[in-house]
């Protein structure tokens, strides 16, 4: 007996360690079925305890040899660069001014519906150091952990698109799931379309859209996005575009995504940490408008002499007769009102304002009726940021609106008259009067 | 190339200092977890593996193969999301084999570690898929056309590793 435990010594001592860790695997696949409770979590903490110093240690080597290099050395065009930088900025802004206009209006709709929407309100910006080093587990690790408040399922995204959730987090490290990697799962809404599906990874690191049945038309280069259902992403964040459709097993179409950033190329990410959900509200604080942006280019005009007093009338009352002394009221209006803050669309309570003249020399002052008439103009009003502008400076103009007080939407038919862009809505203290 | 059949007396057997058996590895796992990331071709290696091959075949003991190989496998695993063992498995399988094959071969030439490389790679990968797929229930997806290529560019490594780690052992 003891001659043959001797002579396979060896082979006893594989089967020993062999059965082990068959055994060790076996409990981990139960418990990860049955729980979340991490069983293997101390083995792991030291493996990355081992391994990420060393990872930290040459991302700050790499990251300080190229701050030297580039803040030092490596300064050529930086002048043109610059200057392009600024053209840039100021492109930006006038964009910027439209789409908080859009979002503006989007929001009064969805407060409208009692609408909840989420929002990123926080982040934690973070550096990936290290990789899983295996292809059958698509995870990086970035250098923040529970010391700067990751915990687990917090959304990790770029601004190009998502990257994946917190997996395991440790004391100054955290594991990230890639959305490539085969057991992870992502809620996505394709664009236009508005179908939902999930988004997984597959074992050689692609990923695919699934749930989508196979009697839906999927055009190839649609976007996906995030749905929101997975409670994990916020709705709308970019994941990718469809590159293939095909018939997919059972009812459902295979959908091949490219993901919206290079998953194998990442650097930097942001980690929500902070999520929002909150009633909509129209934004009362922006009173820049794309006007405003256009007029600090123009050059300074010198203010005109101030009318006699009492002679101003009111911008609307007197409505004129001519062309030219139509233009007047206009310019008064800008003067002495303050726009998106009344509440509603930058854009839309334009043509209140240009209409309120002929109601208020009726008589008949802020007639609700016209109002409410004129917020629930059609949304292209409000998707431009300039043309309404034109429709408000000319409405006036109409001898047809002045004459009818209560027929206010007839003012709001957009001109093809360009007219002068520096109008103002009038301040509307019912503007958030619901509509009758 | 010579693959000669020797008997265990005939071969060398070296061991090599604490320091070298601890670092060795865990700079192995270390390039292993950070290269890909610069160079994401380099994900088609698996340093590990030709570390616990080269552990292995120099040292000839079949204990000493397998527990290094364990040893490896499972600090390896452990930086992934999936369970502990998938690679501690394959790897002490690997370590075991290739040390038992150092007894009988003379494994000191470049073309005996190239063909040595390519067999424990798919050995290796074999193992894995097997236990990956048949224990933890992964969706795996075989290809031998990837795992010979695979192997073949792990086999180039090899020799070059392997030849590396020969100026830090030292003669039993």
């Amino acid at each position: 007996m003891e001659s043959v435990l001797g002579r396979y010594r060896n082979l006893i001592v594989l089967v020993g360690v062999l059965f082990a860790q068959v055994l060790g695997l076996a409990v981990q696949v139960k418990r990860a079925s049955t729980s979340d409770s991490e069983s293997t979590r101390l083995i792991r903490v030291w493996a990355v305890g081992a391994v990420t110093p060393f990872e930290k240690m040459l991302l700050w080597v790499q990251t300080s040899t190229g701050d030297v290099w580039h803040n030092y050395f490596y300064l050529r065009g930086v002048r043109a660069e610059n200057r392009a930088l600024r053209q840039e900025i100021e492109r930006m802004r006038l964009e910027q001014v439209r789409m908080t206009q859009d979002a503006d209006q989007a929001r009064r709709l969805q407060a409208l519906l009692a609408f909840k929407e989420q929002f990123i309100s926080q982040t934690v910006a973070a550096q990936v150091i290290g990789s899983s080093g295996s292809e059958q587990s698509r995870a990086v690790y970035i250098d923040k952990g529970e010391s700067d408040g990751i915990r687990p399922d917090m959304a990790v995204i770029t601004v190009d698109g998502i990257v994946g959730k917190v997996l395991h987090v440790y004391g100054s490290t955290s594991m990230v799931l890639l959305i490539s990697d085969q057991t992870s799962g992502v809620g996505a809404i394709l664009e236009k379309s508005r179908l939902q599906g999930i988004v997984r990874g597959t074992p050689a690191g692609e990923i695919v859209l699934e749930k989508v049945m196979s009697d839906e038309t999927v055009p190839v280069g649609e976007l996906v996005l995030t749905s929101g259902g997975d409670r994990i992403f916020p709705k709308g964040l970019p994941v990718g575009r469809v590159t293939k459709v095909s018939p997919g097993s059972e009812l459902f179409l295979n959908i091949r995504v490219k993901p919206a950033i290079s998953l194998t190329r990442l650097e930097e990410v942001l980690v929500v940490t902070k999520i929002d959900e909150r009633q909509a509200e129209p934004d009362r604080s922006s009173t820049t408008r794309a006007a405003d942006i256009l007029a600090e280019r123009l050059p300074t005009v010198p203010p005109k002499p101030e009318p006699a007093q009492g002679a101003a009338p009111a911008p609307g009352p007197a409505a004129p007769s001519t062309p030219g002394s139509l233009t007047k009221p206009a310019a008064d209006a800008k003067l002495k009102v303050s726009p998106p803050a009344t509440g509603t669309n930058g854009t839309v309570p334009v043509a209140p304002k240009a209409v309120t003249p002929a109601p208020s020399a009726a008589g008949s002052p802020g007639k609700p009726a016209a109002d409410a008439k004129l917020k629930l103009s059609p949304p292209a009003t409000g998707t431009n940021g300039t043309a309404p502008v034109a429709r408000k400076a000319v409405t006036p103009a109409l001898p047809s609106d002045v004459s009818k007080p209560t027929a206010g939407t007839d003012g709001v038919k957009p001109s093809p008259k360009p007219v002068k862009p520096a109008v103002e809505p009038k301040p509307q203290p019912d503007a958030q009067d619901p509509p009758q | 190339m010579a693959i000669t059949y020797t008997s265990g007396e005939q071969v060398e057997v070296y061991r090599f200092s604490i320091p070298a058996t601890i670092l060795i590895p865990l700079a192995a796992i270390f390039l292993q977890a950070w290269l890909p990331l610069k160079l994401h071709f380099f994900s088609v290696f698996d340093l590990p593996l030709l570390v616990t091959i080269g552990f292995a075949t120099a040292r000839r003991s079949q204990l000493a193969g397998l527990f290094t190989g364990g040893v490896i496998g499972l600090l390896q695993d452990a930086l992934t999301h999936q369970p502990i063992g998938l690679y501690g498995i394959s790897k002490t399988v690997v370590g075991f084999g290739a040390s038992s094959l150092g007894i009988k071969l003379d494994v000191e030439n470049a073309g005996a570690r190239f063909l040595l490389t390519i067999a424990f790679y798919v050995i290796h990968e074999i193992v894995f898929f097997m236990i990956g797929r048949g224990l933890v229930g992964l969706h795996m997806e075989w290809s031998w056309g990837r795992e010979l290529w695979s192997g073949l560019a792990n086999a180039f490594l090899g020799v070059f590793l392997y030849a590396l780690m020969d100026r830090v052992k030292q003669r039993n």
